[in-house]
């Protein structure tokens, strides 16, 4: 029955290409999550009346989180060759995808860190500090903590993105279901397989909205 | 205790300089529970973050339980923080944690191995009284159970000062007596000296033992609260003592005796400690000519003892109602004569 729908399609390397797919979206995930908590951080710690209240240091990190925020992925690919080339030594394959997905997607979400920071109210803080604690306890005791549903959320959302990302890294050569869709579907004009490409990946965004809802209600005492 | 030499507090700001605390000097006793009150934008909030490094000083000096803190920085003022905590008008719990994590944070900052902690913080939610809501998440308390929560939190390290930051003003009335009973049972157990800062006369009165009244960033009158509550000097001041004397109706009142009875006086008494246990008011009519007529009365409690008022209408003789309010006088009862405004 499905073989008939989709004729074209060849499991194995829809598999495959899945795997990519999954393997590209898992590690860069878990890097913009870092990168991107710690870029977030950086932002609302430097910010006007925080702990490290610094002009400088936070008008540059800020610069570089709207410009790499604002560029098209599409482009940034691009731009970033050299980069990855000189990085990893090669421009083909799912590595090769990384260091565009993580440049890209890690300043979207450190404002999206930043701004879960914002909402914790001033006083928890207050209060913390009061109690005589330091900077590094007021921030993995009071700041992740108090703000871990508005970070899942978000890394929930960029995760949908950076599968959507790794799709179009796969037309420059990168693999994975994107890679698929374009070259074996597209390239030869068989729809089906694009069709299958497309109905996984709607399957691998759902699965992440599903698992990034479950967490954030689990987490969110309020 | 804790002393404040001279403080003063300027914020620059892009319309100018902002003196939130002008020239501050008050001194605290060990073991005393000591009130600030004033109007929001006093200054209060200021000075009271002051004595826990919160806010620094622009000038003059804060020391408090022998520790400089406008001085001290770091690692020091961190220790020295541990010994003055503090509780906040909106409690200020971490909502990811349990009750029982809430009051562990302290301990943990401080450094305390986890079974002297777990230990330590079932001892602080006996004390508070929150038995059996150990478990309970902050979202599933109520205000005063939340306030429990601060105050055990703010004990857990022993510490030597407790600055409570409009603890009560977020809460009912009911609610608030029994967060104030349980401050001044804590002062009474632990010896621990309160400092408190609030809006509401109500709150010195039923806890403090001295009370500071602060506008426009000054201390404007400082005094044992009963000595306060008989004998207030400034305008300021006899507002806030009016709020807790004066039932709010008293003013319409007055003004509709005075036009019922035109003739004789209306008179204010204010009663002290023993003075209102004497029998005035028979010996008033049984010495003299007159007619005595009680328009309102009613008694406070305070810390150093009780404080009364009581209006009265004086009617008869010209000269005898002038004798009775010199015997009144004599009595060491606070008289004051109430007029016409028109």
């Amino acid at each position: 029955m499905i073989n008939e729908l989709f004729p074209n399609v060849k499991w194995d390397k829809m598999w495959e290409a899945t795997e990519e797919t999954l393997y590209m979206t898992g590690i860069s995930v878990v890097a913009t999550f870092i990168i991107g908590i710690i870029l977030g951080l950086l932002l609302f710690l430097t910010a006007k009346g925080n702990i490290w209240e610094n002009a400088f240091v936070n008008k540059i990190i800020s610069a570089f989180v709207n410009v790499f925020r604002s560029i098209p992925f599409i482009i940034l690919i691009v731009l970033l060759i050299p980069f990855t080339k000189f990085l990893l030594g090669t421009m083909i394959g799912e590595n090769a995808a990384l260091p565009a997905l993580i440049v890209g997607a890690a300043p979207f979400y450190a404002r999206m860190v930043e701004i879960g920071l914002r909402e914790i109210d001033k006083g928890v803080i207050e209060a913390a500090r009061s109690m005589g604690a330091k900077t590094s306890t007021i921030i993995w005791k009071v700041l992740l903590p108090e703000s871990m549903p508005a970070l899942v959320s978000g890394i929930t959302v960029t995760a949908i993105a950076l599968v959507g990302y790794t799709a179009m890294a796969g037309v420059i050569g990168a693999g994975g279901l994107g890679n698929l869709a374009y070259l074996e579907g597209f390239q030869r004009s068989r729809s089906d397989v694009t069709l299958m490409a497309t109905i996984i990946i709607l399957i691998i965004v759902f699965i992440i909205q599903f698992i990034g809802d479950f967490i954030t209600n689990k987490l969110d005492k309020r | 205790m804790i002393s404040i030499q001279n403080v003063k507090k300027v914020y620059s700001s892009l319309k100018g300089k902002v003196v939130a605390v002008d020239d501050v000097s008050i001194h605290i006793n060990a073991g005393e529970i000591f009130g600030v009150i004033g109007y929001s934008g006093a200054g209060k909030s200021t000075l009271i973050r002051m004595l826990n490094g919160l806010e620094i000083p622009t000038a003059g000096s804060v020391t408090v339980a022998d520790k400089q803190v406008s001085q001290i920085k770091g690692q020091e003022l961190r220790k020295a923080r541990q010994e003055i905590s503090m509780i906040f008008q909106h409690f200020n719990l971490l909502w990811s944690r349990t009750v029982r994590e809430n009051i562990a944070f302290p301990l943990e900052i401080a450094g305390i191995p986890k079974n002297v902690r777990l230990k330590r913080v079932d001892e602080l939610i006996k004390l508070v009284g929150l038995e059996g809501r150990e478990d309970a998440y902050p979202s599933q308390l109520s205000g005063g159970q939340k306030q429990r929560v601060g105050i055990a939190r703010a004990l857990a390290n022993n510490p030597k000062v407790l600055l409570c930051d409009e603890a009560t003003s977020a809460l009912d009335p009911q609610t608030t007596d029994s967060i104030l009973e349980l401050l001044v049972d804590i002062n009474k157990r632990l010896g621990l000296t309160i400092v408190l800062i609030t809006h509401e006369m109500h709150v010195i009165r039923k806890i403090c033992h001295r009370v500071a009244v602060m506008e426009d960033g000054k201390v404007v009158e400082t005094g044992k609260v009963l000595e306060v509550f008989k004998n207030p000097q400034q305008k300021i001041t006899k507002r806030f003592v009016s709020q807790v004397t004066e039932p709010e109706e008293t003013k319409e009142t007055i003004e509709h005796l005075l036009e019922r009875y035109p003739q004789g006086t209306v008179i204010q008494l204010g009663f002290v400690g023993e003075s209102a246990e004497q029998p005035l008011i028979t010996n008033l009519i049984r010495n003299f000519e007159v007619t005595v007529n009680i328009l309102q009365g009613k008694i406070s409690q305070t810390q150093n003892g009780s404080y009364g008022t009581l209006f009265i209408h004086i009617d008869g003789d010209g000269s005898e109602i002038s004798k009775a309010v010199d015997f009144i006088k004599s009595q060491q009862v606070g008289v004051e004569v109430i007029k016409h405004d028109k």
